[in-house]
């Protein structure tokens, strides 16, 4: 079985943002960039599948910019075995996203499509489940532990109060979140072995946007607050405040 | 004819509190449109349900079928295009996030999740929704129709609780692609009972708790403020394992927007501020005066969450008490 994990590069989660002069997107300028964490998460999932014989092998797809490739040999560098790039642009659309990777899906075999939950850009938490809309295949998404035996993949889920297991039928698609699987940093030999490993580059068959971003802003900022005092003698007056000025609690 | 299509989230026999927001934002929409709102109520549910809604789609399925997001999202997909809605509305819940993009993919439209108002511009709907975990908010015109979003609960007013003039029954389809989604159990998680992004109040810990084994010091506050309050935590404390990922709060955990929140014993990294700035009102304890979460809070108090939690829930229980 083939396994292959969609990715996307993202700013760090630690960078400050600043908004371009144009007001409806980011300036790129000192950014730098990484692999989604939940990305990780579905990178990790499907080496540990490689590693236990289940798949036999872990391809890397994205849809990017030629900058994308850093982030694919990063993947390389952590083990998995080949990437494709499919050259086109992300908006904060993830149903156009989601026919574009699912366009190269199709002419792809892979027993099971991994992605992370989100990506922490748009936070849009959408493109695994469209992915799978469009190629007709089964779903889970928030996905903390993924097995596969017999053609079936038994999966762990995060929801609200508990973990809930799911069973669905391969080919099917799977979005996965922090739970089990630790990502692996790459070892330099890694690194060394994903120079030569091979990233395929498309054009990628994209869809104008459905819908179009008219302006990104600043959140308001919260008016300075004050330190009610120090120590337990403070809470009284905190507790009042809470009441009396707030009424929350 | 513009009428809009809310998505009420049910849990165990019941329909949550947050779907009266969810219509409640739709009846925002179909009130600039002069249209009219349908809530559908995917799941069985007892008695009469009072949503703001002017007509009840009941969906009655067996909590098996209910848990096949892509049997519900058939069936919500088939009442859309049979009816024409302009506009559908979910909550962002765990359950609204699954299905709304099985949903909108079924539809071929984008969708704008966790969207923190939402109005109709020039005949489209224009939604706001926080990006890079609120370090951002965009405003998204949205062109395709019907216009698909999600709702960040503790946001939008909720609709009047008053039942629905008309009821009707939604249709399941019989083919719903995809079929072979099968739930096997459900294992609750101990000590979780609200899910931390749909809570009204917060109570969280960081890596200043200095181990899992002070958090009932965190708990028994979360008890002293009552059932709508729910345990949070930082991007360290989930790192070090001393708490689960669901309860994590910020760009690589939740986006949250409690009514009062807690940072107890957290420093306020820029990711950590990202995801709690837009509470109510955030109160802080910390050990250090120069903590940047004290540049974020509303109230602070200088000291040892140690000695400052218990006398916290006392006073606070005193209160609730009298």
């Amino acid at each position: 079985m083939k396994i292959a994990v969609c990715v996307k590069r993202v700013p760090d989660t630690g960078t400050r943002i600043r908004i371009a002069d144009d007001g409806r997107s980011l300036s790129s300028d000192g950014v730098k960039f990484v692999l989604n964490p939940y990305d990780e998460f579905a990178v990790e999932a499907a080496l540990q599948l490689a590693e236990a014989g289940v798949a036999d092998s872990v391809t890397l797809l994205t849809l990017g910019p030629e900058e994308a490739k850093e982030t694919l040999r990063h993947g390389l560098a952590l083990g998995a075995h080949d990437a494709v790039l499919l050259r086109g642009e992300t908006t904060m659309d993830g149903w156009a996203t989601a026919q574009a990777l699912a366009a190269e899906l199709a002419r792809r075999e892979d027993g099971l499509v991994l992605l992370g939950a989100k990506a922490v850009d748009d936070d849009q938490q959408q493109v695994g489940p469209m992915v799978a809309g469009v190629l007709g295949r089964p779903c889970v998404t928030s996905v903390t532990e993924v097995e596969v035996a017999d053609s079936v993949a038994t999966c762990r889920r995060a929801v609200e109060g508990g973990q809930e297991v799911v069973e669905v039928d391969l080919p099917a698609v799977a979005t996965v979140t922090k739970g089990r699987y630790e990502p692996r940093y790459a070892s330099l030999r890694g690194i060394m072995m994903a120079k030569r490993k091979p990233i395929a580059e498309k054009e990628a068959a994209q869809v104008a946007p459905g819908l179009v971003v008219e302006a990104i802003e600043y959140p308001p900022e919260r008016q300075p607050g004050r330190i009610v005092g120090s120590g337990t003698e403070a809470v009284g007056e905190l507790v009042r405040l809470l009441r009396e000025e707030e009424g929350v609690v | 004819m513009k009428d809009v299509l809310a998505v009420a989230d049910t849990r165990d026999g019941g329909v949550l509190g947050v779907s009266r927001e969810t219509v409640g934002a739709a009846s925002g929409l179909a009130e600039a449109w002069g249209g009219s709102v349908d809530a559908a109520i995917p799941g069985a549910t007892e008695g009469e349900v009072a949503l703001g809604a002017d007509r009840v789609l009941r969906m009655p399925l067996s909590n098996e079928a209910a848990g096949n997001p892509d049997l519900v999202a058939g069936a919500l997909a088939g009442q859309v295009q049979g009816h024409g809605y302009s506009a559908v509305v979910f909550a962002a819940t765990a359950r609204g996030r699954d299905l709304a993009p099985r949903v909108a993919a079924r539809l071929d439209v984008p969708l704008a999740t966790d969207v923190i108002a939402a109005s109709v511009e020039e005949d489209d709907v224009v939604v706001r929704r926080p990006v890079y975990a609120g370090k951002a908010i965009a405003r998204v015109r949205m062109l395709a129709r019907p216009a698909v979003i999600s709702i960040r609960p503790n946001v939008f007013e909720r609709a009047p609780s008053a039942a629905a003039s008309s009821a009707d029954a939604l249709a399941t389809p019989a083919d719903v692609g995809a079929g072979t989604y099968r739930v096997l159990g459900f294992e609750p998680s101990r000590d979780v009972a609200l899910d931390v992004a749909e809570a009204e109040i917060i109570v969280s810990g960081g890596r200043g708790m200095q181990g899992p084994d002070h958090w009932h010091l965190l708990a028994e506050l979360r008890d002293a403020l009552g059932e709508t309050a729910a345990l949070g935590a930082s991007r360290a404390v989930v790192d070090a394992g001393w708490r689960p990922h669901a309860e994590q709060v910020g760009q690589t955990g939740k986006t949250v927007t409690p009514k009062l929140y807690f940072a107890v014993a957290i420093s306020g990294a820029i990711q950590h501020l990202a995801g709690m700035r837009t509470a109510s009102v955030i109160v802080a304890v910390n050990r250090d005066a120069e903590a940047p979460i004290f540049g974020v809070a509303d109230y602070g108090i200088v000291g040892d969450a140690f000695e400052i939690l218990p006398e916290l829930a006392r006073a606070i229980r005193e209160l609730r008490d009298n």
